[in-house]
């Protein structure tokens, strides 16, 4: 049997809204100092938010694609309005770049277009991969929900295919038409003021008993918790996964990034990373629990790096 | 339009049948629907002579095969659209892909419906399904209004259903790992939300706290009653302010809108509720089947009796009213 090959880092769209010069100067960063091979990009959560971004999307494509990544737009998670279809009409035909879907809009537009699916879509099973794959689907960020034991079966069914595993970052659980973001600052979606930009990490959601529980994004909500998949990365790679995603928090991703690639090359101990990692990202308890077949929430570690779960 | 009503139980079904419905649906005793609660459900003999007896008045089955396959365990769904089609079933009720396109090509006769579960909700993501898999029909996600029900009708070639009554998702359907970051357990994977099995109530002086896994969903001071810990319908602290973070524990009720929903080329009313029983499955059938022909003060006041149904729980027309984003 040969050895497997090294998965490949990429980075997930961000799902937060920052604001325009702030989501410039992060990708202008991650160009510069991120060993990252592929870029995800683009507003995904709430087409109200695009003109934050619009204005430097041309530079910071530009920008990666000089710094030799792969860069891929992301669309829109939920298309309701004849506004957001457009919108995903003219990403999928105008675009020169690939798109990566992440609702059935631009999965229905992209056929026969190489592509890549976002961790939106619901991929469960390899005939689901199958059904995409013969569409044009060329890569598949498989849904953060989904346990190892689902995660090989995809791989070992689809042993040439390209699949992403949602390794690092607040794990997108839920959109809704309505915005409990805004309905939480006495607002609703049609008249938002573009609140969630005060959050730029989320707009933590407790339990009457003060638990940390979830986030608040916009039309989304996020687990408070961190996926954190460092010492499942050896498992994930010899299973034959190609991409490990890195999803982005308002916190040093470069550093993320240079994180993992120091495990997956062999290059750092998994204990050290997480350690690592949890000082990056202070206050954020870390979890695997769906990666484990447990609930999403739960940490799963060894002993050294059990106090950095809820 | 249709009256789609929902059955849990053979008995259940039977009522539906009696009181008026077009099309009852249902599912088996197992993980492949999204309503696999203990106790619930049809085995294949029950579904068999179910199928039947509605065949026999005229009336249709659909079956709820609505939850993501596991993988590695697709035979388990494979097994179940078989059977269905075997026993005469009207339509299956599909949120996967892989398992649409082992129905379009195993039973290329057999009418396929998109589940809520598939959260279709627009015309390009209806084409993609007519054209993949052979949809006849979609039931919309509760993230759309009636006019934009109204305009999405006008472009596809795609019966369109959407639910009238009963359970109100406030997330996007088949779309939501809130129960699952919670419990572990999923409607997508397991076909289950916030499972009776990790529901816990602790008794604190004069306050009732409700739970569900690790997590407080509720706490009701005295003479408040307790409700069951759905968990998008619990009480949550953001910022400074407690209170319903996404929505109130309402019911969803568009009987205001019934014209305006005929108008927007709708085929189709479903009710929620097979975790319901029959007695209350009967009762709102037969209320909204007399409430379609009844004439405007004629259905007020079916509408008013239909009220009484949510069990003094308050209602809302959710999406479907612009105002409610």
């Amino acid at each position: 049997m040969s050895t497997p090959r090294k998965p490949s880092l990429s980075l997930g769209p961000i799902y937060y809204l920052w604001d325009g010069a702030k989501w410039r100067d992060f990708y202008f960063r991650i160009a510069d100092e991120a060993p990252v091979a592929h870029v995800v990009l683009g507003e995904t959560v709430c087409s109200k938010r695009q003109n934050f971004t619009e204005p430097h999307i041309a530079d910071v494509v530009d920008r990666l694609e000089a710094a030799g990544k792969r860069v891929t737009l992301s669309s829109l998670a939920m298309v309701t309005l004849e506004r957001e279809s457009q919108h995903v009409r003219s990403l999928v035909f105008d675009s020169s770049h690939p798109i990566e879907a992440n609702d059935l809009a631009a999965l229905g537009l992209l056929r026969g277009t190489p592509h890549s699916i976002g961790p939106l879509v619901n991929v469960y099973n390899a005939a689901t991969a199958r059904v995409l794959a013969a569409r044009g689907a060329e890569n598949i960020c498989l849904p953060p929900e989904l346990p190892m034991r689902s995660i090989c079966t995809l791989a070992a069914e689809m042993p040439d295919f390209s699949f992403e595993i949602f390794a690092f970052g607040r794990m997108p659980l839920a959109i809704s038409a309505r915005c409990a973001h805004a309905r939480s600052k006495g607002l609703t979606k049609d008249n938002c003021q573009f609140i969630c930009r005060e959050e730029p990490d989320g707009l933590p959601l407790r339990t009457l008993d003060s638990q940390s529980f979830l986030v608040l994004n916009g039309v989304q909500t996020m687990s408070h918790s961190c996926v954190a998949l460092v010492e499942e990365l050896t498992e994930i790679a010899s299973a034959g996964i190609s991409r490990i995603r890195l999803s982005p928090q308002d916190c040093d991703m470069v550093a993320v990034v240079q994180i993992y690639d120091a495990v997956l090359s062999g290059r750092l101990d998994s204990g050290e990373a997480l350690t690592r990692l949890a000082a990056i990202y202070p206050s954020t308890p870390f979890s695997n629990g769906f990666y484990h077949q447990e609930k999403g929430a739960a940490w799963v570690a060894r002993a050294r790096n059990a106090t950095l779960g809820a | 339009m249709e009256l789609i009503c929902p059955a849990g139980t053979p008995a259940a079904f039977k009522e539906a049948v009696d009181a008026g419905a077009d099309a009852v649906y249902c599912g088996f005793r197992d993980e492949t629907n999204a309503r696999n609660f203990p106790g619930l459900n049809f085995s294949r003999e029950e579904l068999g002579q179910s199928i039947v007896y509605a065949k026999a008045r005229n009336v249709q089955t659909f079956v709820a095969l609505n939850t993501f396959m596991r993988a590695g365990c697709e035979s388990l769904w494979h097994k179940a659209a078989d059977d269905a089609v075997r026993l005469g079933a009207s339509a299956l009720i599909l949120a996967d892909f892989g398992l649409m396109a082992y129905v379009a090509e195993t039973y290329p006769q057999q009418r396929l419906h998109v589940s809520v579960q598939a959260s279709a909700s627009n015309r390009e993501a209806i084409r993609f399904l007519v054209d993949a898999f052979g949809a006849r029909r979609v039931v919309l996600p509760r993230i759309l209004t009636v006019q934009d029900i109204a305009r999405l009708t006008r472009q596809i070639d795609c019966e369109v259903e959407v639910f009238a009554f009963g359970g109100l998702c406030v997330m996007a359907e088949g779309r939501c790992s809130l129960s699952s970051y919670a419990t572990g357990k999923s409607p997508n994977m397991n076909g289950v939300c916030s499972p009776a099995s990790h529901v816990k109530y602790r008794q604190e002086g004069a306050e009732m706290t409700s739970e569900l896994g690790d997590y407080t969903i509720n706490r009701y001071g005295p003479g408040e009653a307790a409700g069951y810990p759905t968990l998008c319908k619990g009480r949550f602290s953001v910022g400074e302010e407690s209170g319903y973070a996404f929505e109130d524990p309402v019911s969803l009720d568009v009987m205001d809108h019934l014209d305006a929903l005929r108008d927007a080329g709708v085929s189709a009313l479903k009710i929620e509720g097979r975790q319901r029983g029959k007695a209350y499955v009967a009762e709102v059938v037969a209320t909204l089947k007399k409430s379609l022909t009844a004439d405007a003060s004629g259905r007020a006041a079916l509408i008013s009796r239909l009220r009484l149904m949510s069990e003094g729980q308050r209602t809302t027309s959710g999406a479907f009213e612009k105002r409610w984003r």
